[in-house]
C-alpha cells in the first residue's frame, strides 16, 4: 500500500504537551517538513525559549538546545557563528521574542545574524496562564488587564515584522497565519524561503505566524480559529514585509 | 605584556575559537586583543549588543563543543549571572574572565576583590559552582586560562577567571607555555547536528519533574566532590614556621609578600597562604600553612569575604582577623606591614 | 639591583611611553619588572601617571608609593609626589613647567629644562625621554646597548624614523 501520509522523520514520535486546539503542532509540523524536504534535519540544530515551546527540544529530531528566555537568537548566534556551515533556528513565542528577548531579536536583524527565527505570535503568556503579551491587542482581557489592555495603562502592541523589516540585515520578514488550509500552505512556503535563504547566506529571515491559544483566549479551538481571523489578522495584516530575494525587496 | 591582552592571547592558544565580548573597564583590552587575533586565527570575535547577548552566544557556541569565552567587569558578570546559571546547568564547559572593579553598583573602576562572594557561592540562581581562579601575576594569568579551559572540559562546567583591575592593566614579562593540543571528546553530547549519524543530542537544563532535577542536581555535586578533593591549588609562603599566617589572594597577596618580606627582615615569623584555586577553596593546605601558627590575618581587597571561607578551611580554630581597603583602593605594603605587627 | 620607579605628568607628555621603555630595557636586560599605569575613565589629558618596577628579584606589590626614582612633568606631579621619594633617592624633573618650592636634603634632584630643550631642539614631545636620558645616566641603569633594543622592540617598525629621535632626546638627557 503506497504511504500517502506520514510524520515527517524530523519530528521526533513524542506526545506532545499542547492544548487541544493549539497551533504549535501545525507549525511543528511544517518547519520538520521543511526539514525532510531539504534534507538537512543533520545539518541543524534548533533553539527554543521559555514558553510553551520550551520543550520543542522532545519534538525535534535534530541537535537541540535549551535558551534562557529571549535569548534564544543570542544562542543561536554563537551556534552559527562556530558552525558557520550548519543550519540554525530558533522558535520562539511573543513573550520570549519580543519582550524579554527585544534586544536579541532586534540585533540578530541589524547584524544580518543568517540564522531562521519562527516567531508563534499568539498575543498572549501561555505557558504562566494568560497574561498580557507584547502583542497583545488593545481591548483584549487577559490574566493582568482584566479590564481590557488599556493603552493609556499598558502601551501598545509591537508589530514585529514590520519592526523587523526596517533592518538592513533582516532578508525575510513575512507574517502567516495557520487558520485555514491556504494560509498553512503560504506559512509552509514561507518557513521553506527562510531556510534556503540561509543555505544562500542571505541574513536573518523571521517568519512570525499568527497562531492561536483556545485555553487563555477562553475559546473552543473553532472560536480561537474565528477570533484569529476576524480580531489579529486585520491588527497584524499578513505578508511579506520585507524579501531581499523578490523584485523591490520590501512591500 | 598587559594582563588583559595576555588573557586573550594565551585563551587562543589553548583553543579557545569563539570569544563574544562587550566593553568594560577596566578589562577592554580584552576585547580589543580579540578582534585583531580571533580575525588572523580564523576564529570568531563578536561583540555582542549586551553582556547577556555574550554569555548566549558563549552557550551557544559551547553547546556545539567549541572552546567559547567571554570576559567582563564586575557590574557586567552581574548581568551574564543568568547565563552562567545556564551554562552550569546545561553542563557546558566556558571560560569566563572577571576583570573585578568596586561596587556595588556601578561602583568605581578602580582595581577590587569585592566580587569573592558572587564568584565562589552565588554567581547565578540554584545549586551550582563554578572553577574559580585567581591569578596573581601576568604570567599566572597565562597558566591560569589555559587550567580553565582544560578543567572546564575535563567536568563540563565553567570556569572563571577571578582577576582585578590591577591585573589586567598591568604589565610583565610572560612567556607562553607550550600548549598541549586537548583533545577532550565532546561528541557523546555535542549539539553540533547529528549528521543523520546518532540520536538527536538535547542541552538543555530545564527538569520539569522535582525528583529528576534533583537527581541530576546530586550528580553534579558528586563530580564537585572529585573536583574538592583534586583541584586546589595554593603557594605558601615562608609558612613553615610562621607565628602568624596571612591569607590573600590576587594582587593583594603581592601586596602582602612585601610586607611579609619587611616584617621577615625585622625578625616577625610571618607567612603568606595565597589560594590560587577559590572554588575549590585549597582546604587541606590552608591547615598545612597554618600548621604551626597561632593566629591568621586575611588580607582583601573588600570589606571581608574570602575570611569566612579561611574561618571555616580551620574550623575556626585559632583567630583570624582581617584587613581590607575597598572601592578600589588598595592596600600598601606598609599597612599590611602593621596590622602584622600588631598582631 | 632594585629600583621603584614613578613616573608622573599631564596625560599626552609621555609618561606611559618612558614608562614603558624603561620596562622593555629590563625586560631585555633579563630583569624582573612590572609596568602598572595609573588609568581612569578620561581618554586624553587629566593628569597620569606610571609605576615601573625593576629589580632582581620577583616583583611584590607592583604600586610604588615610594618611589627610588621620580619623574616629574609638571607642577600638580612634582607637589604630589616629591615628599614620597625615599631617602637617598633622586627626582628628576622638569624645570621649564616645575617651579622648584621644596626643600629636598634627603634627596638628589635633578632640574632639567627638558620642555625648552625639546623646543630648542625642534624635538616635540621629547621632554619625557630627555627626562630618562637624565635618570639613565644617573644610575646607570642599562646599558647604550640595551637601551636602543628597548627602543627598537617599543616602536613598530612602521614608525622606525622615530628610534633616531628617542636616541637623540636620551643624548640631550644625558649629558645636560
Amino acid at each position: 500500500m503506497a504511504t500517502v501520509f506520514e510524520r515527517p522523520h524530523a519530528l521526533c514520535d513524542t506526545p506532545m504537551h499542547y492544548c487541544p486546539g493549539c497551533t504549535h503542532g501545525i507549525v511543528h509540523r511544517l518547519l520538520c517538513e521543511v526539514l525532510d524536504e531539504m534534507g538537512i534535519e543533520g545539518e541543524t540544530i534548533g533553539v527554543c525559549p521559555v514558553g510553551c515551546s520550551v520543550f520543542a527540544y522532545n519534538y525535534f529530531n535534530c541537535d537541540m538546545i535549551e535558551a534562557p528566555h529571549g535569548r534564544a537568537p543570542a544562542v543561536a548566534t554563537g551556534v552559527k557563528r562556530s558552525n558557520p556551515d550548519k543550519y540554525v533556528f530558533t522558535y520562539q513565542g511573543d513573550g520570549d521574542l519580543a519582550a524579554i528577548g527585544t534586544a536579541e531579536t532586534v540585533h540578530v536583524g541589524a547584524r544580518g545574524e543568517n540564522i531562521v527565527v519562527i516567531f508563534i505570535n499568539n498575543t498572549i503568556y501561555g505557558m504562566t496562564g494568560g497574561q498580557m503579551a507584547p502583542t497583545t491587542i488593545p481591548g483584549q482581557v487577559t490574566q493582568t488587564t482584566p479590564f481590557g489592555r488599556d493603552t493609556e495603562l499598558a502601551g501598545y502592541p509591537i508589530r514585529v515584522c514590520e519592526m523587523m523589516a526596517t533592518l538592513s540585515g533582516t532578508a525575510l520578514a513575512q507574517r502567516v497565519a495557520v487558520d485555514t488550509v491556504p494560509h498553512i500552505r503560504e506559512t509552509k512556503k514561507a518557513i521553506r524561503k527562510a531556510f534556503e535563504n540561509q543555505k544562500e547566506k542571505r541574513g536573518l529571515s523571521i517568519v512570525e505566524v499568527l497562531s492561536t491559544c483556545p485555553t487563555n483566549w477562553g475559546m473552543t479551538p473553532l472560536e480561537a480559529i474565528k477570533r484569529l481571523q476576524d480580531e489579529c489578522i486585520p491588527y497584524y495584516p499578513l505578508g511579506v514585509y520585507k524579501d531581499v530575494t523578490a523584485e523591490g525587496g520590501e512591500k | 605584556m598587559k594582563g588583559n591582552e595576555a588573557l586573550a592571547e594565551a585563551a587562543i592558544r589553548a583553543g579557545c575559537k569563539c570569544f563574544f565580548g562587550y566593553p568594560i573597564t577596566p578589562q577592554t583590552e580584552l576585547s580589543a586583543y580579540m578582534a585583531k587575533r580571533m580575525h588572523k586565527e580564523g576564529g570568531v570575535f563578536l561583540q555582542a549588543e549586551s553582556e547577556i547577548a555574550a554569555i548566549n552566544m558563549v552557550l551557544g557556541a559551547a553547546s556545539t563543543g567549541v572552546r567559547a569565552m567571554t570576559s567582563s567587569s564586575s557590574p557586567g558578570i552581574s548581568l551574564k549571572s543568568e547565563g552562567i546559571s545556564y551554562i552550569a546547568g546545561s553542563d557546558v564547559p566556558a571560560v569566563i574572565i572577571n576583570v573585578q572593579r568596586g561596587g556595588p553598583g556601578l561602583g568605581g573602576i578602580q582595581p577590587s576583590q569585592a566580587d569573592y562572594w558572587q564568584a565562589t557561592k552565588a554567581l547565578g540562581h540554584g545549586d551550582f559552582q563554578l572553577l574559580v581562579y585567581a591569578p596573581c601575576s601576568v604570567q599566572e594569568m597565562v597558566d591560569m586560562v589555559v587550567k580553565a579551559f582544560d578543567t572546564a572540559d575535563k567536568y563540563r562546567m565553567p570556569a572563571m577567571i577571578l582577576a582585578d583591575g590591577l591585573l589586567g592593566q598591568m604589565m610583565e614579562p610572560v612567556q607562553f607555555p607550550e600548549i598541549k593540543a586537548n583533545s577532550i571528546d565532546k561528541s557523546s553530547w555535542a549539539a553540533n547536528g547529528h549528521g543523520n549519524k546518532r540520536e538527536h543530542h538535547i542541552i538543555n537544563s530545564l527538569y520539569i519533574n522535582a525528583t529528576d532535577l534533583e537527581e541530576q542536581v546530586i550528580e553534579r555535586y558528586k563530580r564537585y566532590d572529585i573536583i574538592k578533593e583534586t583541584e586546589t591549588d595554593a603557594e605558601l609562603y615562608l609558612t613553615e614556621d610562621a607565628d602568624i599566617v596571612v591569607c590573600a589572594y590576587g594582587a593583594t597577596a603581592r601586596v602582602v609578600k612585601s610586607a611579609v618580606n619587611t616584617a621577615r627582615a625585622e625578625g616577625v615569623k610571618v607567612g603568606m597562604f595565597r589560594p590560587k584555586t577559590l572554588w575549590p577553596f585549597p582546604v587541606k593546605e590552608l591547615n598545612q600553612a597554618s600548621q604551626k601558627a597561632s593566629k591568621l590575618l586575611c588580607v582583601e581587597m573588600s570589606m571581608g569575604q574570602m575570611i569566612d571561607d579561611v574561618k571555616l578551611a580551620i574550623n575556626c580554630s585559632k583567630p583570624v582577623s582581617f584587613f581590607g581597603r575597598t572601592g578600589g583602593v588598595i592596600p600598601t605594603p606598609d599597612e599590611v606591614l602593621e596590622q602584622i605587627k600588631s598582631l | 639591583m632594585k629600583y621603584d620607579i614613578l613616573l608622573a605628568g599631564f596625560g599626552g607628555q609621555g609618561i606611559l611611553f618612558a614608562g614603558k621603555l624603561l620596562a622593555y630595557c629590563a625586560l631585555i636586560d633579563g630583569k624582573e619588572l612590572s609596568w602598572l599605569p595609573s588609568y581612569g575613565p578620561e581618554m586624553r589629558g587629566g593628569t597620569c601617571n606610571c609605576s615601573v618596577c625593576i629589580s632582581d628579584e620577583p616583583i611584590g606589590s607592583p604600586l610604588v608609593l615610594t618611589p627610588d626614582l621620580l619623574i616629574a612633568l609638571n607642577q600638580p606631579s612634582y607637589d604630589k609626589f616629591i615628599g614620597s621619594v625615599r631617602k637617598g633617592g633622586m627626582a628628576f624633573v622638569d624645570s621649564t613647567l616645575v617651579d622648584a618650592t621644596v626643600e629636598t636634603p634627603d634627596i638628589q634632584c635633578f632640574y632639567v629644562p627638558a620642555t625648552q630643550m625639546e623646543t630648542d631642539a625642534n624635538l616635540p614631545k621629547a621632554a619625557n625621554i630627555i627626562l630618562l636620558g637624565k635618570l639613565l645616566k644617573e644610575t646607570g641603569m642599562f646599558s647604550d646597548e640595551v637601551i636602543r633594543k628597548g627602543l627598537e622592540k617599543l616602536i613598530p617598525p612602521k614608525r622606525a624614523h622615530l628610534i633616531d629621535n628617542n636616541l637623540r632626546a636620551i643624548g640631550m638627557g644625558m649629558n645636560v
